[in-house]
């Protein structure tokens, strides 16, 4: 599962704390979001029902996710969309490529997917001879400058228009310097349409998926989505197993819910229903649609009745935008697809704590997080789990990796912190010893962590319970 | 395919089912608002207008009228349409017995694999709606054998024909109404204006990959 490099984290953050056009692009821009999302959800009391509501509907098609999933598969399949199971990122990449072959395609245009991103897709295909074109304007400027997206919803944000401007000039042929967006944009329609036109076929994520009807919910503004999943013979679609909703009536809250915490809008350009292939007499629409289901870890996940909040996420990344962390250091410094609080919950549990539970200790745990998310997951909540099961290795532990962080110096201390807190003698002489030696906790070994970024506390002469003793206690 | 795969999915997320807590709280559906006739059109006027789509509110004597003007404005060359629908006959009928030159109509009745080049280059599509949603401001299309999918997509210029009586207070209402679980086309698409994007600073920015235009002809007898 983990075809990931280790992250050097505390180099990342500081490159990017550094780096002051970064640091502006992403202020201005979450900023804009926070501003956004307010103006859409104006109202507290409904706002928190609307949420609740969220809240309510993920949680019942969580709990009927087996039955579900058969009922979606059942659907799709009456109405001739194939569907595929894949237990890991490399099967899911094995079967698009199966599907290319099948096809003698080379040529593949991709509408936003993060599950492509999970994937490695384009990298997967490109060396297997395909072309795997961007076509959402973001990702097509990532890609273009090899790069993963930084943020969920718009993936080139850490870019401004002149460093954009500056890749379509040496990125794309025949291509003038313009800082000028909407040329830039120009630039963009007039290149990806030639794509859409000449493109094998298109692949899509899944947004929503509801098992009553087998239909594909997928939201956008651009239009590049509907071309992909219209224009080429072949479509693709691309889903994580926890996008299943139950009902047809479970769409219009959840889709106020994921674009308003998305983008601040009351509704998208389009919102796109796939049910069907091609059918007899049609006259457009690929002839061919399959819908690939991804697990990577989140059946695992699903298993514990508390790590199972996550799988509530509907990918619209409004904790990124409130997260006081992500918005000085950007989506890249995290190392990871997902990045924010979202991923900091979501990357330790797929990859393993050894390898991803550093990202839960990127938080100072203000719980701005929670207080926005559309279908309320407890982001705060599972961080503290996440930074428990680093240390501890018991019965209740679930999560890969768990106790990788436990050591005997840390248990020992900890052990002689107890006891000293539970023996009244013990503290008050331990106490004195302290403040007669003003000791301060060091700037060395494993307290290093915690102190080199903060003012160490000194002990006060007296204790409170010396004070008490001495005063008395001043009833006001 | 890959048999084994689901197998093991199933079977951990079976395992997992089995033991879960106690059912959560029931979701609660949204409030709903009741406009009447006229609120409705204002309502999805406003919302629509602002993400820059041109409504017209005009009636079944003067929309084809309306719409000639509207080509001759825009200097549009040729109209994608789907001669087999009442708007096709209509167009086919005022196209025939106009004294102006107008654009050419294009037919799209057969598969796009013969017409692609054609599609791609026309000025304009035209099609019908299926109604309109108020209280979010957008058109619903469904896809069929008369209008396929890609007249509202491709062409620069996408012009809607919308019933002013099929314009339906929530999209919740009308899925309920309509009975949409029941039959849900090979595609059907709700449009709340040309297509745009704020991928590059947050500007936005209309006509990125879908129509730069789109214009509705509310027709309110």
């Amino acid at each position: 599962m983990a075809n990931h490099q280790t992250v050097d984290f505390e180099k990342n953050v500081s490159r990017a704390l550094n780096d002051a056009q970064l640091r502006k692009n992403f202020k201005f821009a979450m900023g804009n979001f926070v501003v956004r999302r307010k103006t859409i959800f104006s109202d507290a009391v409904e706002t928190e029902k609307l949420r609740a509501t969220g809240n309510a509907i993920k949680q019942r098609a969580l709990r009927k996710l087996p039955e579900l999933l058969e009922q979606l598969e059942k659907k799709c399949a009456q109405n001739g969309i194939r569907v595929h199971w894949a237990e890991t990122t490399d099967e899911a990449n094995q079967q698009v490529l199966k599907i290319m072959q099948d096809h003698d395609a080379t040529r593949m245009v991709k509408g936003k997917s993060m599950v492509s991103e999970e994937m490695h897709l384009n990298k997967f295909l490109q060396a297997h001879g395909i072309e795997a074109l961007e076509s959402d304007l973001g990702e097509f400027i990532v890609q273009l400058n090899n790069e993963t997206p930084s943020h969920i919803i718009v993936p080139a944000i850490h870019k401004n228009k002149d460093q954009i401007a500056q890749i379509f000039h040496e990125k794309l042929p025949d291509t003038p310097y313009t800082e000028d967006v909407q040329e830039l944009n120009a630039i963009a329609r007039k290149t990806l349409r030639q794509k859409f036109y000449e493109a094998d076929v298109g692949l899509s994520g899944v947004n929503f998926a509801v098992a009553e009807t087998g239909t594909l919910f997928l939201v956008e503004n651009e239009g590049n989505g509907r071309m992909c999943t219209t224009v080429p013979p072949v479509h693709i679609a691309l889903m994580g197993l926890e996008k299943v909703v139950e009902k047809l009536a479970d769409i219009p809250p959840m889709m106020r819910l994921l674009i308003g915490s998305a983008t601040g809008q009351l509704i998208t350009t389009y919102m796109n229903m796939i049910t069907s292939p091609r059918k007899d007499g049609e006259k457009d629409g690929p002839q061919e649609v399959h819908l690939i289901i991804l697990d990577n870890g989140r059946s695992k996940i699903y298993t514990d009745d508390q790590r199972r909040q996550t799988l509530q996420c509907i990918r619209c990344g409004t904790c990124l935008n409130h997260c006081p962390v992500y918005t000085r250091i950007g989506g890249h410094a995290y190392g990871f697809i997902y990045p924010g609080p979202i991923g900091k919950i979501l990357n330790p549990q797929v990859e393993g704590l050894e390898s991803a539970g550093f990202l839960a200790t990127a938080s100072s745990l203000c719980n701005a997080c929670e207080e926005v998310c559309p279908v309320k997951i407890p982001i705060p909540e599972l961080l503290r789990r996440i930074r428990n099961e680093s240390y501890a290795n018991g019965a209740a532990n679930t999560m890969d990796g768990r106790g990788y962080k436990r050591n005997w110096l840390e248990v020992m201390a900890w052990k002689a912190w107890s006891f000293a807190n539970t023996h009244a003698r013990v503290n008050a002489a331990g106490l004195k010893i302290l403040r007669r030696l003003r000791l301060k906790p060091p700037r060395v070994g494993p307290v290093k962590n915690w102190t080199q970024y903060r003012t160490a506390p000194e002990f006060a002469r007296q204790s409170l319970h010396e004070l008490v003793k001495q005063n008395g206690v001043d009833h006001e | 395919m890959s048999e084994p795969s689901r197998d093991r999915i199933f079977a951990r997320l079976k395992s997992a089912a089995a033991t879960a807590a106690a059912p959560a709280a029931q979701p609660e559906p949204l409030p709903t608002v009741e406009y009447s006739h006229r609120e409705k059109i204002e309502k999805l006027k406003t919302l629509m207008e602002a993400m820059r789509t041109e409504v017209h509110i005009t009636s079944e004597q003067a929309w084809l009228g309306r719409l000639q003007d509207i080509l001759k404005q825009r200097n549009i060359k040729d109209l994608l349409y789907g001669p087999r629908t009442p708007i096709g006959a209509a167009l086919q009928q005022k196209w025939q017995n106009a004294a102006d030159s107008l654009p050419e109509l294009v037919p799209y009745e057969v598969e796009i694999e013969e017409i692609k080049e054609r599609v791609f280059k026309v000025d304009a599509g035209i099609t019908s709606t299926m109604g309109g949603i108020a209280d979010t401001g957008a058109l619903i299309l469904w896809s069929s054998k008369e209008e396929p999918r890609l007249m509202s997509l491709v062409p620069p210029v996408h012009i809607a024909i919308l019933r002013a009586d099929k314009i339906y207070n929530s999209l919740a209402e009308v899925m309920q109404k309509e009975n949409w679980a029941a039959q849900m086309p090979t595609n059907a698409f709700l449009i709340s204006g040309p297509s745009k994007t704020a991928d590059i600073e947050l500007v936005l920015a209309f006509g990125v990959h879908g129509p730069k235009e789109l214009i509705v002809l509310v027709i309110d007898d």
